[in-house]
């Protein structure tokens, strides 16, 4: 069996029998979160986001956030995941969106046909200005990904300072999730004459609205 | 002081280059050391090592070991050839335990000339004056190796009536590279004259670095390119008044 | 060196387009490198560093531990595990798979070990569509060529190349507005990754505490293989593995901004099998194939096992003043660069490009960028030590061995050293203080001719430095 030829090639060649155990020198995960305030955080998403040619606005409250999304999906097909978030801003209830969609061959209809897909997010983090989407059955993963439009509203208390912190509250993201994408701005390619080109396969155009 | 130094000129310093090896004493002399050259000294092996023949080079790290056994203080005028005794003599002699223990000794005593002047004489200005505007090629073992790159430029601060400007890139490699200058010609060649269009865009007359094997690859290319800028060893520098 | 290598060498230096192309690309790429981990960008750049080495190193060190802790959790999850020694073992799994299912229509995204098996070519063998996805690639694949680079597989061609090919391939009118192509490129795409019934993707790293894998894009492409088609199959190197989740926190950090200077790519996926129930799309199955093809052969040696650290960040290409001059093609396989210096020839044994090791100058500058710290000049010196001892052994370039141990025996003999030289400089022209750029018998040999053939050399001086010491006594 390949498997076990492999195996044996490896073990052999680094002088392991099998069944044993890692040496003890694993180096001790290097996790080191900075302290960050509240504004520092929207700064520096803000700041990063933008470098990156998405954009972040933000909300006191939930109405204002509904506020911000109407006029960005006027007259524009609209698809929105299951997020709770979404439906106590009173998004999922706009004009032009389409939502509650549990089954995967209409799911991929609607948003092949969308302009818009509005998420909520998981986490997002301040020093890259990334979001950070857990796929379940509130989020799917086609909606922030087939549209050339994404809109993600959510919580600001899910903004967290970085990797680090990310892999501190989360470090078994499998225990939670088949799939957790990070997000850095809209999707981009630089592969003909290195000229840079926003929008390819995924969205072109990122927008976060950070609600509290 | 009146404290010992022996030189290790280097091969190409010695045949090629003595001018570089006489302002190196100059310089030490007039600092008041005591300057010996012992004359039993050849090369650092460094071309056979690069090339593969860790036995040949391993002859030639042992005849210099022999050389500079009684010698606290030794000063090269390159940092290839210094970086070859201090960093890789110790990769040949992994079976030798006696001559390794000799080769740590030996590392803590040997110097690249810039980094003896600011870390063991301790000075900065050597009483030298050139009026010339000049720029400074980094040798890739002196730059990464030995990781110098301010003692040049502080010497050189102090050398009055020069203007030191910074070629950009400032850390590309000149294409030198030991045999394989020879073994990859077109290849170095390509590499030595994107080096050159670098130092002609500073406007520099003269080229200045601590390695005399770059300074050949680039001379030699300046001169096959029909340029009129010079190079000169940080040595020859430092020796002028 | 070998003849091959040399004339492709050749060819690339001539070709004044491509090295500009080359030589500003990958600039472009150097520069934000060196400016996204800049001492205020960054301050623990160099910690990461350390620490993303250490890691790497144990986790090789213990290599099958953590592909079995890979395998199982992989296996609880409902996915599967298949290892393959090589590209045949590799074919036969996705061809028996695509038959098992009935499909016929494979998207892929971009993945250096699917072009070491070239698995697409022995899929369009058996009838299969397999379609590159990243649009560099998709490129490539249109014009039938190998990728010219780790991070920018289609370096070499202009607009007006990807005009002409789309034109031809895709039966287009004639656009040569960069953006309009990629616009082209992507719809195209978009409805092969809808229609796809298989989706083939690489893996930056493998997760063992996970039994997941991370790809790591900008485009959506990968994203799009790795959730549109019902099955998803990963194609990784043994030794991507690393061994928790949290360790990426070290390893994404220094990836993208060693790649290109980016914080972090446009998306990171990690991905744990195939979707869990509830969750809405993604594949039904989900497959990682292990590969070997050389990788145990590499791991005995201590010294140079680091060869398996690699990231494939491709900053050590741009950092190698050799290869922004002979660019990806002059390299006999897959990978080009520093590591496709140390990498092929392990792999491939090392006559496959005996001059592979020695078109380097050694300059170090690809050891200084490696974000895992791999000491490729090291391993390089120690190739070029393996090579010249297998010589020795089969009686090869006598001539160069005899040299160097003339070169060893004059070294240690000052005296004939001396008077060997001396002799040399009186046959020499004495060029009246100018540089020389041409030398008669006997002097003129190979090596000297070589030298001529670019630069001047300079002009024997009328005293050596020892007869000018002595002088002063």
């Amino acid at each position: 069996m390949t498997r076990d030829h492999i195996l044996h090639r490896i073990r052999t060649a680094l002088g392991r029998s099998a069944g044993q155990a890692a040496s003890p020198d694993v180096p001790p995960a290097r996790l080191v979160v900075p302290e960050m305030d509240r504004e520092a955080r929207i700064r520096s998403f803000t700041a990063r986001l933008e470098a990156l040619g998405g954009k972040t606005l933000c909300a006191a409250t939930r109405d204002e956030a509904r506020a911000l999304v109407a006029p960005a999906i006027e007259g524009k097909r609209a698809v929105a995941s299951n997020a709770p978030f979404l439906a106590e801003c009173g998004i999922t209830s706009l004009p032009g969106v389409e939502s509650g969609i549990a089954d995967r061959e209409r799911l991929r209809a609607v948003c092949a046909a969308a302009q818009v897909g509005i998420t909520s997010a998981d986490y997002a983090l301040a020093d890259t200005g990334s979001l950070v989407m857990l796929s379940s059955p509130q989020e799917a993963r086609m909606i922030s990904l087939l549209p050339p439009v994404h809109i993600a509203v959510a919580p600001l208390e899910r903004m967290l300072t970085g990797l680090d912190e990310l892999f501190t509250v989360l470090p078994r993201p499998a225990e939670q999730t088949s799939s957790m994408v990070l997000i850095t701005g809209p999707s981009r390619t630089a592969d003909i004459e290195q000229i840079l080109v926003r929008g390819a396969h995924g969205p072109g155009q990122v927008i976060v609205i950070l609600v509290g | 002081m009146g404290e010992r130094v022996a030189l290790f000129v280097t091969c190409l310093v010695d045949q090629l280059f003595p001018n570089v090896g006489m302002s190196m004493a100059s310089v030490l002399e007039r600092l008041g050391y005591k300057v010996d050259f012992p004359e039993n000294q050849t090369c650092c092996g460094q071309p056979a090592f690069n090339s593969g023949y860790r036995g040949e080079a391993r002859a030639v790290a042992r005849h210099f070991i022999r050389t500079f056994a009684g010698y606290e203080r030794i000063v090269v005028p390159s940092g290839s050839c210094t970086s070859m005794i201090v960093h890789h003599f110790a990769d040949l002699f992994g079976k030798e335990p006696e001559t390794l223990r000799q080769v740590h000794a030996l590392e803590k005593r040997v110097w690249e000339f810039s980094t003896f002047l600011t870390e063991v004489a301790r000075v900065e200005d050597v009483g030298a004056r050139l009026a010339e505007v000049v720029t400074f090629h980094d040798g890739c073992h002196a730059l990464r190796e030995l990781g110098i790159r301010a003692a040049p430029r502080r010497l050189l601060a102090r050398v009055r009536d020069l203007e030191l400007r910074e070629m950009r890139p400032d850390d590309e490699c000149c294409g030198f590279g030991g045999t394989f200058a020879v073994k990859f010609a077109e290849l170095s060649g390509a590499m030595a004259r994107t080096k050159i269009e670098a130092i002609l865009e500073t406007g520099a007359t003269t080229v200045v670095s601590l390695d005399p094997s770059c300074l050949m690859q680039i001379q030699g290319a300046l001169a096959r390119a029909g340029k009129a800028v010079r190079t000169m060893h940080l040595a020859e520098v430092l020796a002028s008044h | 060196m070998s003849v091959e290598f040399d004339r492709k060498v050749h060819d690339t230096l001539a070709d004044a387009n491509l090295q500009l192309a080359i030589y500003s690309s990958t600039g472009r790429l150097k520069r934000g490198r060196s400016a996204s981990v800049a001492d205020a960008e960054m301050p623990d750049y160099q910690e990461l560093r350390t620490q993303a080495h250490a890691i790497k190193k144990h986790a090789i060190d213990n290599l099958d531990y953590y592909l079995e802790e890979f395998e199982r959790n992989v296996t609880a999850r409902g996915g599967k595990v298949v290892y393959c020694k090589d590209a045949t073992e590799v074919a036969d799994f996705v061809l028996g798979l695509a038959k098992q299912r009935g499909a016929r229509l494979i998207v892929k995204s971009k993945s250096m070990t699917t072009e070491e098996v070239d698995l697409n070519e022995r899929l369009h063998h058996h009838g299969l569509e397999s379609v590159e996805t990243d649009l560099g690639e998709y490129i490539l694949q249109l014009a039938h060529e190998k990728p010219y680079h780790i991070v920018l597989p289609a370096l070499h061609k202009t607009r007006y190349d990807v005009a002409d090919l789309f034109t031809r391939e895709l039966h287009v009118p004639r656009e040569t507005v960069i953006e309009k192509q990629t616009a082209l490129a992507c719809s195209v795409l978009r409805d092969k990754f809808l229609a796809a019934d298989i989706g083939i993707s690489g893996a930056n790293f493998l997760v063992a505490d996970s039994g997941a894998i991370v790809v790591i894009e900008n485009e959506g492409n990968a994203r799009l293989t790795t959730t549109a088609p019902k099955v998803h199959i990963v194609l990784a190197g043994i030794e991507k593995v690393i061994p928790r989740a949290r360790d990426l926190a070290t390893f994404l950090k220094l990836l993208a901004r060693s790649a290109t200077g980016q914080l972090l790519s446009a998306y990171t996926s990690f991905l744990s099998g195939a979707r869990r129930p509830g969750e809405i799309d993604g594949p039904d199955e989900f497959y990682v194939v292990l590969l070997d093809n050389g990788r145990t052969r590499l791991l005995p040696d201590r010294e140079k096992r680091q060869t398996l650290y690699c990231i494939r960040c491709g900053a050590c290409l741009n950092a190698c003043p050799v290869y922004r001059k002979i660019g990806g093609y002059s390299f006999p396989w897959v990978y080009s660069g520093p590591i496709g210096a140390i990498l092929t020839p392990q792999f491939m044994g090392v006559s496959h490009e005996p001059a592979l090791p020695f078109a380097s100058s050694l300059c170090g500058a690809c050891g200084e960028v490696c974000p895992v710290k791999i000491d490729i000049p090291k391993v390089l010196l120690e190739l070029r030590s393996d090579i010249k001892k297998a010589e020795a052994r089969d009686g090869q370039n006598r001539l160069e061995k005899l040299a160097f141990r003339a070169f060893a025996w004059l070294m240690t003999h000052p005296r004939i050293y001396e008077m060997a030289c001396r002799m040399a400089a009186m046959m020499a022209p004495s060029g009246n203080g100018k540089w020389i750029s041409s030398v008669p018998p006997p002097l003129n040999l190979p090596p000297v001719r070589a030298w001529l053939s670019q630069r001047d050399l300079p002009p024997p001086p009328a005293k050596s430095f020892r007869e000018l010491w002595r002088q002063r006594r």
